[in-house]
């Protein structure tokens, strides 16, 4: 709870520091807070509590909302210039991430499905306008408007699904909807059936998952893409999180009834995803298709479910986070000399640009999953707990869209060591350097070593 | 420990070469760091006791949830594929020491890279780890190849590393699948051994692994990636990947593929004989007719391998100790072949052969050392060619007579095509290009030499080389048929 409260205070003091002018104060505030937040994280570990039966901080919340907040510290470290750059209101951008950080806790912590809707839409709310906040540009604008209006129809869905459930069980309380569910399995009311499937709808749109994705590469690439990192990473762990804690946990008796719905999902996910980034020559669009295929490979968790899921998840999700803040980090950082974030922007960067070069190889390799990176081993649990199930076909499928992957991945990388460009020189700041090093650094450990985080839930 | 040292130390020069080594001093490091890693292998070979026991082994957890270790080991078989890696290694550095490229320290760093990925699945008894291996050693290369490499390098490597890549992705699958069956839950070759699966699972595991091992080697008709891949890398790169690459694909049949489903080889071993046969003479006749001297190489390559993998898919001790001599006898062989041609390609700038003539009279010491070295390819008896090539086809031959007579043609045929360039490159008169051809010096000397000494000591002596697998490889057999009686 203190988790919540740290990060919203620090969102309005953020807010009075903006209306104050103290411009200066404003990116040490935040990363305090979040530090402050992350201790509690910590210190809050296997001490599981329930507060007012609508939040359960438990050590499955605790370590999505730790990664969410670190991603969203990294992402902080690289606003330095950025915003100043793209808009007067700085503090405004600040809060509004901050209080979609607060959304993304209750994400990952609900108990009551009338939180988790609470959670969705503070979340949601926030990233309407950051996604609109460049008033002017008409990318943006087209970006925020599609973002907003799909995003509340598939509000709606996951509205109409959550009471579809209160009338199946008469409660919104997660753990009573399981016991109903136990206990009449073989008979289980009517009403599930399309709740079930309603909220599967709201969520899949939520993460980004076929064939809900319309939006995602478009909002992606006419957003700031420091507000496109900060949704296709933290925002989209949250949105797994979200979704294994109702189907892993209250819907999981149901099984047999939404996996073969799901299934299909995935498999239609993951092709469209990596086949279309194949033809992508922006390379924020790119990452927008990746991102709908690490999609895919998250749901396989859900499609097979076993007591590995939930750490399954968080492997992946810390995998795809740090290569894709990464990956975001270069991007910005090359785009502000080019001003253009095609890939062929990035060709020749290797040569004045050696640690960008090297950070965003390795990060492409991870997402690519690599052995001896982050990636490597998420896909490689996720193939495993699949496998262990005999879904031979599903992993046949996944090894051929990886495949694909490689692929286009690696055309960035050829890109920026074999091709011929301008010999641009970025200027890269500290900052930038810092959560370069530190997410490749992350990267090669969780690849080398990934003992201290697999089963860490 | 030793093992440890002997896997690690490469992988210390890399990273002190890369982050150290300035562009003049990175090829001096690299030599130095390989030459200690040889002498860290000639140390073990010492100590080595050649016997059927798995010695030097060290075993530690490594990532405890997924029931993986850390688990090294050398028997017979291992040490030869170490002792191929680690005399190669300083010898490739040491060719390339008249070439200056660009960014040398990660070109450098790149090589040493790839050994301990390289040693890592010659020495590892866990097959997670050998995994680990596979693709350690191939991302340097596909590195080294796509940055220092010629014409068309970004599309002919990407063509390279997605075959390479998919054979491996589905080896993964199978190993999955195996870890999935073993009750132990871990990834032990020794527990592997134990497995008792039906024919059908042997048989998809068999495709599973073949397709990955076959994908490197490469057997017809995996083979499309070589020739380009093998043409326009740099030297170093050619060398690395025929000299010592390929045997990682032979080395896994062996240790990988025939113990754990001899089932599964005894079912498809025919098709697989029948596949490597006529690549044998398929490649023999395509390298025939080809102009570009580096080409006709990788064709020969093509051609040799295909005999190994024949020999081995006898599962006769003659075969598989042939293939055991003649992987270290191929990889001496083919970088000499790949560097003699350097050498021409680097003063002159081509390597056609039809624009060539006369060498022999402006470079005596080049022509001695070539023939030398080509004789050894062709197999001649007294070099280190023609025991490999002996036992190979003797196994091949007591398989099927017919598939041994066919086999046995390769040794006419690359004793043409290779003669009929040695005799266009060096006979005849000397051209308007080749007359102030410069004969070798320096480093140059230093390789080819070794290289000529190495391909007659095994040629003359072969026993020691013999004897260091030969319990090993014995064992492995007893191993194969205990499994192929008990279970019918």
């Amino acid at each position: 709870m203190n988790i919540i409260i740290t990060i919203a205070v620090t969102a309005l003091v953020v807010l009075y520091a903006g209306l104050f002018k103290a411009k200066k104060a404003l990116l040490p505030l935040t990363l305090l807070g979040l530090l402050v937040s992350l201790g509690f994280t910590v210190c809050s570990w296997d001490q599981p509590t329930v507060h007012f039966g609508m939040m359960q901080i438990d050590n499955f919340a605790l370590a999505f909302a730790g990664i969410s907040i670190i991603g969203t510290f990294l992402i902080f470290l690289l606003t330095q210039r950025y915003f100043a750059e793209n808009s007067p209101n700085v503090a405004e951008y600040f809060t509004l991430i901050l209080f979609a950080l607060c959304g993304i806790v209750i994400m990952v912590s609900y108990k009551n499905l009338s939180m988790l809707f609470i959670g969705v839409e503070i979340m949601s709310v926030c990233l309407y306008i950051l996604a609109g906040i460049r008033k002017l540009n008409f990318a943006s604008n087209e970006a925020s408007l599609k973002y907003f209006l799909m995003g509340a129809f598939s509000t709606g869905f996951l509205l109409f699904g959550i009471a579809l459930i209160y009338g199946a069980t008469g409660s919104f309380d997660i753990d009573v909807i399981q016991n109903v569910l136990v206990n009449s399995v073989s008979n289980v009311s009517p009403l599930f059936y399309p709740g079930i499937i309603l909220m599967m709808v709201g969520l899949c749109f939520k993460v980004g998952a076929a064939p809900f994705h319309f939006w995602t590469p478009d909002v992606y690439e006419g957003s700031p893409s420091l507000i496109t990192a900060f949704m296709s990473t933290v925002v989209k762990t949250a949105g797994f999180a979200a979704f294994l804690r109702l189907f892993a946990g209250a819907f999981e008796p149901l099984h047999d009834f939404w996996m073969p719905a799901l299934m299909v999902i995935v498999i239609i996910t993951l092709c469209l995803g990596n086949i279309t980034a194949l033809y992508q020559k922006n390379f924020k669009r790119m990452l927008a298709y990746s991102s709908i295929s690490h999609a895919g490979y998250l749901l396989f968790s859900l499609v097979v479910l076993t007591a590995n899921s939930a750490s399954n998840v968080l492997v992946y999700a810390a995998a795809y986070t740090f290569a894709s803040i990464v990956a975001f980090a270069v991007l910005i950082n090359v785009k502000q000399k080019t001003g253009s974030d095609d890939i062929e922007s990035f060709n020749g960067l290797a040569k004045r640009n050696p640690l960008a070069a090297l950070a965003l190889t390795i990060a492409m390799l991870s997402l690519a999953g690599i052995p001896l990176t982050a990636g490597f081993i998420g896909k490689y649990v996720m193939f495993l707990n699949v496998l262990e199930n005999y879904q031979i076909i599903l992993v046949v499928i996944a090894i051929l869209n990886a495949l694909v992957g490689f692929y286009y991945y690696f055309r960035v990388i050829i890109a920026v060591y074999f091709k011929e460009g301008k010999e641009i020189e970025l200027d890269t700041p500290m900052q930038y350097k810092v959560v370069l090093v530190v997410s490749t650094i992350v990267i090669l450990l969780l690849g080398v070593y990934p003992s201290f985080i697999l089963n860490l839930i | 420990m030793e093992l440890l040292i002997l896997i690690f130390l490469p992988l210390v020069g890399a990273i002190a070469t890369a982050l150290f080594a300035k562009q003049n001093t990175a090829k001096v490091a690299a030599l130095a760091f390989s030459i200690f890693s040889l002498a860290v292998a000639i140390g073990l070979l010492c100590k080595f006791t050649p016997d059927a026991s798995t010695q030097f082994e060290v075993n530690f957890e490594w990532i405890k949830q997924l029931g993986i270790n850390f688990h090294l080991g050398l028997d017979g078989i291992s040490m030869i594929t170490v002792l191929l890696t680690n005399v190669l290694t300083p010898l490739i550095i040491l060719s390339s020491y008249k070439h200056e490229y660009k960014n040398a320290n990660a070109f450098y760093a790149l090589i040493l890279f790839m050994q301990t990925g390289l040693l890592l699945v010659f020495t590892a008894l866990d097959a997670f780890l050998f995994y680990i291996g596979w693709e350690a050693a191939l991302i340097p290369i596909y590195f080294i190849c796509a940055t220092w490499g010629g014409k068309d390098r970004i599309k002919v490597n990407m063509k390279f590393f997605v075959y390479t890549i998919a054979g491996s992705l589905f080896m993964l699958l199978g190993i999955i699948y195996l870890y999935l069956q073993n009750p132990a839950n871990n990834f032990e070759l020794a527990e592997f051994y134990k497995l008792e699966l039906d024919n059908v699972q042997q048989g998809w595991i068999f495709w599973a692994f073949f397709i990955a091992f076959a994908i490197k080697m490469p057997i017809f008709p995996f083979h499309t990636w070589q020739p380009d891949t093998y043409t326009t890398a740099p030297t170093p790169g050619t060398m690395l990947l025929s000299g010592i690459m390929l045997k990682m694909g032979i080395y896994g049949v062996i240790r990988w593929l025939l113990p754990i489903v001899p089932h599964g080889v005894q079912d498809w071993s025919c098709v697989v004989m029948l596949l490597a046969v006529i690549g044998v003479v398929y490649a023999a006749i395509i390298a025939f007719m080809q102009k570009d001297a580096k080409r006709l190489v990788a064709y020969s390559s093509i051609s040799h391998v295909g005999l190994i993998a024949a020999g081995i898919f006898t599962l006769s001790h003659q075969g598989l100790q042939g293939s055991m001599v003649q992987m270290l006898s191929h990889g001496i062989n083919v970088i000499g072949l790949f560097f003699v041609l350097d050498i021409i390609q680097s003063r002159l700038g081509t390597n056609k052969v039809d624009e060539l003539g006369g060498l022999a009279k402006v470079a005596p010491q080049l022509a001695i050392t070539f023939l030398i070295i080509l004789l050894g390819t062709v197999a001649l008896p007294g070099t280190n060619g023609f025991i490999g090539e002996f036992l190979l086809l003797m196994s091949v031959y007591n398989y099927n007579a017919c598939l041994g007579a066919v086999a046995g043609l390769t040794i006419i045929f690359g004793a043409v095509y290779m003669f009929r360039s040695y005799q266009k490159i060096m006979l005849g008169e000397t051209n308007a290009l080749t007359a102030s051809f410069k004969d070798i010096n320096g480093t140059e000397k230093v390789v080819l030499y070794t290289i000529c000494a190495l391909i007659i000591v095994i040629g003359v002596y072969p026993k020691p080389l013999l004897q260091i697998s030969d319990a090993s490889v014995q064992h492995l057999l007893e191993q194969i048929n205990h499994k192929l009686t008990g279970v019918n």
